[in-house]
């Protein structure tokens, strides 16, 4: 399942990181990459983005970017 | 983690014995690595400001006395990642590799990261090791790592990294003496780390290790293994003060109305509690070409000093107080992590016409006045999406065209209301507003969808723990931008006012004038100038638009700044040229303005064409020069005065034309 598809408040685990785009390249380059584990803090007030916390930082990023990210729960 | 904060190494060499010549480094980071308090320590106030040739980028060098050698140290900008994305990364690449003109290839780089955020801070280590340039590892923020219970084996991750690795308390100096012998040693060693990863990476999920994904994820299992060796963790649970502080800062319903105060402050504090300090500047530059004067032959050179030269001076200084005002308040949003949030929660709304939600601030702040507004666009990372903002900022309705609207409704829609209550001026004013944020829309989106075009760029950001703001940091933030406008826009500022004085005030026939001071003697030597020459040959171009030659000299001179345009008015109309906006005598003057025909020259359709005009047109030299400074473009700069005047004229021509059609 895709990390944008999940609720506020739930962890998962990063199991891949979808395409070759710059958006891809730069999450990895954030830490996001496979076996790492990833938690949905909130969602902005207008919907978007969304605020991620891994590693211990954390990260807003849009719904559309959250899309490239594969996630196991 | 007391004593242990010193510089270890595989390979120690003896301290500088007897070393000489200056040392180049790089100091690298990402952003909020402290990175930026550690170099205001190292150099204090020896810093050089420039940009890198040909590109947004800033080049800040300074000079730093480490352990009896003097090293030049650059700092490059605040990175994620060297992988030459954006123009910041590829500058960093390239200062690396020796490869920008006018600076040297670093003897050694300080790689600065933050003791909270260990791991990722660790990922641009290993690229920088990559370049193969010898590197010191800077640990800042112990104490916050010590108050979250988080220890660090600084001997154990010197071993496991292969570098040597110093533990630094920037804001109150301690690590410093043993940073210094450790870059000191580094240089005179000449070792470049080993690469401890890369060729064993092996991606999880199939990914070729030779492609750009493989290589990243090498480089993180590489750190985790450093990190489990070198990190403990007490278990305190992680930003209970900030999450606490989020709680209420990004909430769905208090996030947005906290954020709207935050914004009216500061919307407050440049519109209207900057104008005392800028009055004080305004009078005090009167009064000093008056004294002047007093004191001068009357003639030539007098007029040049008083009318050229002060007034120029006076012109530039003027924006001081809103600079410093804008960049104490941007530096405080910035360093305490309020910036990050409010992109956050207006993103979604930038994001539907192209633009980063850090682009809000800025384009607020052009409410007051440009130059600070395009100044604000530092904040965002992204080149293009800071040029695109650059480019429609100067659309807001600035303070300096509130006088031109002023004199437009109080002569033709004072005192004249809608539905019995509303009055037709203040809408008339809201429309203009409504007028330039259309615009600005426009506009971004499509330059978003043309000229800048692009990938999307990434919109990942961080959200880093809130902190306190340093007081020294502030400052220093605050007179750098203060200085750099001084001596980049500001030249070119005086240099254009002086001009556009000379363009007024020549060709001078003395026999004519001298000693006459009568108002009709100021029209006619207006009238005589070049610019009212100027005027005259433009008015072609102005009579679509309903304008006459003496409008045309008030666009050319209001370049200077737009608000002289009233000015310039009175003065043509030999109605004096102290009349402001709502003076009942220049009112007048413009009702009974009439063309060679006999009709009046000033309709209420002229009057709000020329509203129209001002919203759009780049009228204004002072934002042209921060613009070429704040781009290092003159090719965007002229862009931006072509495509704004080319839109002003063909609004205003619709407006004008329109509105004869329709009977106006």
């Amino acid at each position: 399942m895709r990390l944008a598809t999940l609720k506020p408040g739930s962890t998962a685990t990063v199991t891949r990181v979808v395409g070759e785009t710059a958006v891809a390249k730069r999450l990895m380059e954030m830490g996001v990459v496979p076996g790492v584990s990833v938690r949905v803090v909130k969602t902005a007030p207008l919907g978007d983005p969304i605020e991620i916390s891994i590693r211990g930082s954390h990260m807003a990023i849009r719904k559309s970017e959250a899309e490239a990210i594969e996630v196991s729960e | 983690m007391t004593d242990d904060a010193r510089r270890q190494s595989d390979e120690q060499l003896p301290a500088s014995a007897g070393g000489s010549g200056r040392i180049s480094a790089a100091l690298a980071g990402n952003p909020n690595s402290g990175k930026t308090t550690l170099f205001n320590s190292l150099t204090g106030l020896r810093q050089k400001v420039a940009n890198y040739p040909g590109v947004t980028v800033e080049r800040k060098e300074g000079a730093w006395h480490a352990a009896g050698r003097s090293v030049s140290l650059i700092d490059l900008p605040g990175l994620y990642s060297l992988d030459a994305a954006s123009p910041d990364e590829r500058i960093s690449r390239d200062v690396l590799t020796g490869s920008v003109q006018g600076t040297d290839r670093p003897d050694v780089v300080v790689a600065v990261v933050d003791a909270t955020n260990l791991e990722r801070h660790l990922y641009l280590v290993t690229q920088l090791a990559e370049c193969g340039i010898p590197t010191v590892v800077a640990v800042t923020m112990m104490d916050l790592a010590e108050s979250s219970q988080i220890g660090i084996d600084i001997q154990e991750m010197s071993r496991a990294l292969g570098m040597p690795v110093v533990a630094v308390k920037a804001h109150i100096g301690e690590g410093l003496e043993a940073l210094a012998d450790a870059v000191v040693r580094a240089a005179e060693a000449k070792i470049a780390p080993r690469v401890l990863w890369g060729a064993e990476g092996e991606a999880a999920d199939g990914d070729d290790r030779s492609s750009v994904k493989g290589r990243i994820f090498a480089r993180y299992r590489f750190i985790s293994e450093v990190f489990q060796k070198s990190v403990t963790h007490g278990g305190a649970p992680e930003r209970v003060l900030t999450t606490r502080i989020d709680s209420v800062l990004t909430h769905r319903i208090l996030g947005p109305l906290i954020l709207v105060g935050v914004l009216l402050l500061l919307f407050q504090t440049i519109f209207s509690w900057a104008s005392l300090p800028m009055d004080i500047l305004d009078a005090g530059f009167g009064a000093l070409g008056d004294w002047i004067r007093g004191r001068m032959d009357e003639g030539v050179l007098a007029d040049l000093v008083v009318d050229g030269i002060i007034s120029g001076v006076g012109g530039v200084l003027v924006f001081l107080p809103q600079i410093l005002l804008m960049f104490m308040f941007i530096s405080v949003l910035e360093d305490t992590g309020y910036m990050a949030r409010a992109a956050f929660l207006l993103d979604r709304l930038m994001s539907r016409i192209g633009l980063h939600g850090k682009a809000f601030l800025p384009l607020i702040s052009s409410f007051a006045c440009a130059i600070p507004g395009i100044m604000a666009t530092r904040t965002i990372e992204n080149s293009r999406d800071r040029i695109a903002t650059i480019l429609i900022a100067p659309f807001m309705s600035c303070s300096a065209r509130l006088p031109v609207y002023t004199l437009m409704i109080a002569t033709f829609f004072a005192d004249r209301y809608v539905l019995g209550f509303v009055s037709l001026g203040a809408l008339m004013m809201l429309a203009m507003y409504g007028v330039g944020v259309l615009a600005a829309i426009l506009a971004a989106y499509l330059l978003k969808k043309t000229m800048l075009r692009s990938e999307p760029s990434p919109f990942v950001m961080e959200l880093p723990p809130y902190r306190m703001p340093k007081l020294r940091g502030v400052l220093q933030h605050m007179f750098t931008r203060a200085s750099l406008f001084v001596k980049n826009a500001g030249t070119v500022i005086l240099a254009i006012s002086i001009v556009l004085w000379a363009l007024t005030y020549f060709p001078r026939h003395e026999q004519v004038h001298s000693g006459d001071l009568s108002e009709t003697a100021g029209a006619h030597r207006l009238e005589d100038s070049y610019a009212g020459r100027i005027g005259k040959t433009i008015e072609p171009v102005l009579e679509p638009l309903g304008f006459d030659w003496k409008i045309g000299v008030g666009l050319i001179a209001s370049f200077a700044a737009r608000e002289v345009f009233v000015s310039t008015m009175s003065i043509i109309y030999n109605v004096g040229g102290g009349a402001d906006a709502e003076s009942a005598s220049l009112v007048q003057a413009l009702r009974d303005e009439q063309r060679p025909d006999g009709s009046p020259t000033w309709t209420p359709l002229t009057a709000v064409t020329l509203m129209v005009f001002f919203v759009l047109a780049m009228q204004c030299m002072s934002t042209v020069a921060v613009v070429r400074r704040e781009t290092n473009s003159w090719g965007w700069t002229g862009f931006l005065v072509l495509y704004m005047t080319g839109l002003a004229w063909v609004a205003a021509f619709v407006t004008y034309q329109g509105g004869k059609s329709l009977g106006y």
